[in-house]
């Protein structure tokens, strides 16, 4: 009598433990793949879909991109969830490695910052060759300025330039300083939304649709170089990583075929990063 | 605004064009919900049921907790089950990180409390209306509850349909346990999340219109198969199982 309802349950549960292993093949153990922890500037940029399908064909091993704020990246590495860390907050890198939790750092590229802001420019920084004096009228006039907020290599280098500027904005967080604690995208939203000003890289700029009236204020001062540099994470801490994979990875992106490929990629028209890995390998 | 005619048109044109990365993200959806819901309902009925035909001390609490567990915010089972799964947590050995499986799993803690707690709100209902009938009849509590569960089964959809509808709606949870890596753990609400962040409004919300849609016709499909069966039986008593036992 019951028994209808016992099979229909048997079945349910049948069903609900074969679908998962029969479908996703994504996930089964033929697969040679590593896992890469990297920001939303690179993955927003396109970046990736340019060079990965490149490093695939030559070597076999397939990439997952896992792509949050700097911060977040580092902590999922430093947990041993991803292979190799793709990040660009050089100082974090660095002591990332002096911790012991990846070998070594490696330059691979770099492209720079640029402050977006409104058309009007209220706060009368257009041209100005000094990120901090524009920094310093944003806040002396009390413009809205969008920050990040996020602990992420873009929100670091933004702190430490307001820093240089002799601000601290965090003072007047939620009145002409707002922090999203969202990524460079959604930020560039809220900028777009409030016709405010922002610190931005300019991968992710030259790829975002949503600009309304924004557009580039200040842009060429040394201060504002984004240097990326990619770690490989110490076997030593956590055995299952897969390091030589993930050094074939790293060995490529500084040779001479992934630095092409890095150069060689463009939006719009215009290169997004600039490959300066040291020695280059032949 | 003409973004939403812009968004009609980007969702026109991937599903007219039958885009193979949309199928993609778009199957990887279903399988994950689906494989969530049928997890969360094996669970979830028979745990729904048992929390009205069994008296045990803390029952009430429980049911007040597994109520309250309703509201679970996204993000923050995304957070434990990432804190549970990642290699410096008590199942990294597993490796689920960031694959489909993971993903399943925190849907499924998601979607558990709301089909337990909709499930014991019907069987109560109908325990109040069958009580006497089935206590005359001898039938304890472990042959009570299947009986209960067979005969709601057609209010009990609705809440297998409100579980799924949370599993398939959630951004939050499957961002942090899947990372939303192409072609492996994107599936819609994060490839919605990624288009937005792009500044691509329109493509994102073109998205949203094809995951609504989507909803739409699989609570269709659902009211439509309850309704047929509902049909043929209705010619039967209205529980043919709680006469079988007067023999």
């Amino acid at each position: 009598m019951t028994s209808g309802f016992f099979r229909s349950c048997l079945i349910m549960t049948i069903i609900a433990s074969t679908i998962p292993l029969s479908s996703f093949n994504s996930v089964t153990a033929s697969d040679r793949f590593i896992t890469v922890a990297s920001t939303t500037s690179t993955r927003n940029s396109g970046l990736y879909n340019h060079i990965l399908p490149i490093f695939t064909k030559k070597t076999g091993i397939k990439v997952r991109v896992v792509a949050v704020g700097t911060g977040q990246a580092i902590k999922l590495a430093q947990n041993g969830d991803a292979d190799a860390l793709f990040v660009h907050h050089k100082p974090s890198e660095e002591s990332f490695v002096r911790a012991g939790f990846g070998l070594k750092r490696l330059d691979v590229m770099y492209n720079d910052f640029i402050l977006v802001g409104p058309n009007l420019d209220p706060a009368k920084i257009e041209g100005s060759n000094r990120i901090w004096t524009a920094l310093k009228n944003i806040a002396d006039a009390n413009q809205p300025f969008v920050s990040r907020g996020d602990d992420s290599g873009t929100h670091k280098k933004e702190l430490s330039l307001w820093k240089i500027s002799g601000n601290n904005p965090q003072k007047s967080s939620g009145d002409w300083y707002r922090e999203t604690g969202s990524g460079m995208g959604a930020t560039l939203n809220t900028a777009s939304a409030m016709s405010a000003y922002a610190l931005t890289d300019r991968s992710t700029w030259l790829k975002f649709a949503n600009k309304g009236t924004l557009k580039v204020l200040v842009e060429g001062d040394i201060q504002l170089f984004n240097p990326y540099g990619i770690i490989v994470v110490n076997p030593a801490l956590h055995p299952h990583v897969k390091w030589k994979d993930a050094e074939a990875f790293a060995d490529w992106l500084i040779s001479k075929s992934g630095q092409m490929a890095i150069a060689k990629y463009k939006i719009k028209g215009q290169q997004a990063f600039f490959p300066n890995a040291q020695g280059l390998k032949k | 605004m003409n973004d939403f005619g812009d968004a009609l048109a980007a969702a026109a044109t991937l599903v007219v064009s039958g885009n193979p990365e949309l199928i993609e993200i778009v199957s990887l959806s279903l399988k994950v919900s689906f494989s969530a819901v049928l997890i969360a309902s094996v669970i979830g009925l028979p745990l729904g049921a048992a929390l009205v035909l069994f008296r045990f001390p803390g029952r009430l609490s429980i049911v007040v907790m597994l109520n309250a567990l309703m509201g679970l915010p996204p993000v923050v089972v995304g957070l434990i089950v990432y804190l549970l799964l990642s290699r410096a947590g008590p199942l990294g050995i597993l490796g689920l990180l960031f694959t489909p499986y993971a993903m399943i799993i925190a849907q499924t803690i998601l979607v558990t409390p709301i089909i337990a707690a909709l499930t014991r709100q019907l069987v109560e209902d109908l325990w109040t209306e069958y009580e006497e009938q089935l206590r005359s009849l001898g039938a304890g509590p472990f042959r009570a509850l299947p009986t209960l569960l067979w005969d709601g089964r057609f209010s009990l959809v609705t809440a297998v349909l409100a579980g799924f509808g949370r599993a398939s709606a959630e951004v939050g949870a499957v961002m942090i346990v899947g990372g939303n890596i192409d072609h492996v753990t994107r599936v819609m609400t994060t490839a919605i999340a990624l288009e937005v962040s792009k500044g691509d409004l329109a493509l994102a919300l073109g998205l949203g219109m094809i995951l609504l849609a989507l909803s739409a016709s699989i609570n269709a499909a659902a009211f439509l198969l309850r309704d047929i069966t509902r049909y043929n039986k209705r010619s039967r008593t209205i529980s043919p199982r709680v006469t079988k036992w007067k023999t």
